[in-house]
């Protein structure tokens, strides 16, 4: 997303040199490092209410990550991620079922829904823009109503993870934290690699223009279809996390349309297409869910939608994308810098 | 004979839909985008002719008539408040900024009218019909409706095809830009299709709420309904349109005869298939695919 300064002339003495890194972006990456790490000690010195709060801080920085990089990377942009959401926590029942350890199944889970994406995929890219959008939302109703209609996974009345029941209430809710801590980390590292690659610049080829990017000889589809799938694997294992962390699943929440609303929020909030603006805006989500409360609330909704409207139209680089626009800053470079020597 | 009771009912179920499909299918074809709030609209069109209706006590027939102006009004508004800026930045965030839009309108509407259901109260013709036989009834209501949804897509046929706001409605649709050249106010075309898609929203919203009951949280399922009939008719085909609604409507009233859980997934599950197999529509014609 940087925008290059002007390519020096021809005539410059010293040729432009290409990098990505810079002093600020390689402190803020070691100080995120770091962060992460501090972080993993937090359940030896919190009490298991505020790991608990952290654990829905990871899930909600795991599904904006997910659908940055559908909408702001590949641009795809889905109203229908809650589909892997309810399947990621619904797969978790299917291993559990076997005797798999119910935090292995989380994993499991993801990679399951990661797999069914391939598929799924296949119908829902012969749709487009607005209509791939809509019917990403019908195929996630979809799958909600064969959960729905599946009378071991406990139909519409929802099922309980009872083999975590069991484990003294502290040590689960540092397991699930610790597990919630790893797989956003490993989630978002996957995405900084994947957008660092050759993939990510074809990728944002691909959202500025499909056609472009496909006559120079960018493999759109494939390309399209390995971070639909990689979302699918993330939003999957949000879901797995949130059934592990309430210990609870009703097809009608974990399924239901305000996960996209809460997706779109955070990442319009934060800044679409940018590495950072996501996490940002699923922190200041984070805040506002905490300060007003519940989340059922008509009027807390209202302002969230009116808000998203509000961002769209007149801040449509979001929160951070508009401070590293103006400060040219990148704290996770996922681009390339062209530096022009001064003549 | 049950099964061609489904049927029937399924084909009535369809002029709904193919009402619902009518305003999305438009505004997509012309505006190359699609209205995330669609269906929230439509809701507001039904809460708009209920409270209408009750509070100066007229039929909700007439009370129809009284809406469709104010919800073309508020396509208006929506173009010129939300659409126009968002369609300047790119289609991506007409999708956001609807989106945002369909949540406010439906919590909203909670708000106002809490989410109990209520119904639209049309006398005796919600339950009169023609009784064929012991189990097939044709009811009068979804006779008028069906009739409604042709008369619709007709009128807006001759619309697009015979007269100049229709012409203009075309070219902008082929090529906005090469339009504005010959002289075509695109905005001025964008604020037409605007008003007539949210104006038919409303009269789908208002006939759904006389066949069934209706709440502010419906408006999702709408959206859906509409935009599968869309692709299951075939995109930029009004008849397709129809023919779209008839096939859903069909496929969920013959998927309640198998058993009642399975309505609304033989819906989804036709319209994945034609997805599958059959990707521009009963009616469409092939598209190359880039």
């Amino acid at each position: 997303m940087t925008t290059a300064p002007p390519v020096a002339p021809a005539t410059a003495a010293a040729p432009s040199t290409i990098h990505r890194w810079t002093p600020v972006s390689r402190t803020a990456s070691s100080a995120l490092a770091a962060l992460l790490l501090v972080l993993a000690f937090a359940p030896l010195v919190f009490t298991p209410e505020v790991t608990a709060k952290l654990t829905t801080l990871f899930v909600l920085v795991i599904i904006a990550a997910m659908w940055n990089a559908l909408a702001g990377y590949a641009g795809l942009v889905s109203v229908g991620q809650q589909g892997f959401i309810g399947l990621g926590a619904y797969g978790v029942f299917l291993f559990v079922d076997r005797g798999v350890n119910p935090f292995v199944a989380v994993v499991l889970s993801a990679l399951l829904a990661g797999a069914l994406a391939v598929p799924t995929s296949l119908l829902a890219f012969r749709l487009t823009g607005g209509q791939f959008a809509i019917g990403m939302w019908a195929i996630a109703e979809f799958f909600r109503l064969v959960v729905v209609n599946t009378p071991s996974l406990g139909g519409g009345s929802g099922r309980s993870l009872t083999d975590l029941s069991a484990t003294d209430p502290a040590v689960r809710q540092a397991q699930v934290y610790w597990l919630a801590l790893a797989l956003m980390s490993a989630l978002l590292l996957a995405v900084f690699v994947l957008l660092r690659s050759r993939l990510g610049a074809s990728l944002e080829a691909i959202r500025d223009d499909p056609v472009g990017a496909a006559s120079v000889g960018v493999r759109v589809t494939s390309a399209k279809r390995l971070v639909f799938v990689l979302a699918a694997v993330g939003g999957a294992a949000a879901g797995g996390l949130t059934l592990a962390n309430t210990l609870r699943v009703q097809p009608d929440s974990i399924f239901g349309v305000h996960w996209s609303a809460y997706m779109i929020f955070m990442v319009v909030i934060g800044g679409l297409g940018t590495f950072e603006g996501p996490i940002i805006g699923a922190i200041v989500f984070f805040l506002v869910q905490d300060w007003f409360g519940d989340t059922g609330g008509t009027w807390y909704l209202i302002g969230l939608g009116a808000l998203a409207i509000g961002m769209t139209l007149w801040m449509p680089h979001g929160l951070w994308g508009t401070v590293a626009r103006r400060r040219d800053l990148e704290l996770l470079p996922v681009g390339y810098r062209v530096k022009t020597p001064v003549v | 004979m049950n099964w061609i009771n489904a049927i029937v009912q399924g084909v009535m179920l369809g002029g709904v839909y193919a009402l619902f499909a009518c305003g999305l299918s438009l505004m997509f074809g012309v505006m190359r985008t699609v209205n995330l709030s669609h269906g929230d609209l439509a809701v507001l069109g039904a809460f708009l002719v209920a409270v209408l209706a009750a509070a100066v006590g007229i039929s909700p027939f007439f009370a129809v008539l009284l809406v469709l102006p104010v919800m073309g009004l508020v396509g208006v508004a929506l173009q010129r408040g939300i659409l126009s800026k968002a369609l300047r930045t790119g289609g991506m965030s007409s999708m956001l900024a609807t989106f945002g839009l369909a949540i406010v309108l439906q919590n909203v509407l909670l708000e106002i009218f809490s989410a109990d259901s209520r119904s639209l109260e049309v006398g005796s013709l919600s339950t009169a019909g023609l009784q064929l036989g012991s189990s097939v009834s044709i009811p009068y209501l979804g006779v008028l409706t069906v009739v409604v949804a042709v008369a619709l897509l007709g009128g807006l046929q001759l619309l697009l095809a015979r007269t100049g706001i229709g012409r203009a409605i075309r070219a902008t649709a082929a090529d906005a830009d090469t339009a504005e050249l010959v002289g075509i106010d695109s905005r001025r075309v964008y604020a037409w299709a605007a008003a007539i898609a949210v104006a038919t929203a409303g009269l789908a919203g208002a006939f759904f709420a006389m066949r069934s009951s209706f709440s502010p949280s419906m408006g999702p399922t709408q959206l859906l309904f509409a935009f599968e009939v869309v692709v299951i008719g075939g995109l930029g085909s009004l008849w397709g349109t129809l023919v779209g609604g008839m096939v859903l409507g069909v496929a969920q009233t013959v998927g309640a005869q198998v058993d009642p859980r399975f309505s609304i997934v033989a819906g989804h599950a036709v319209f994945l298939a034609v997805l599958a197999f059959r990707p521009q529509g009963l009616l469409g014609m092939r598209r190359s695919r880039t």
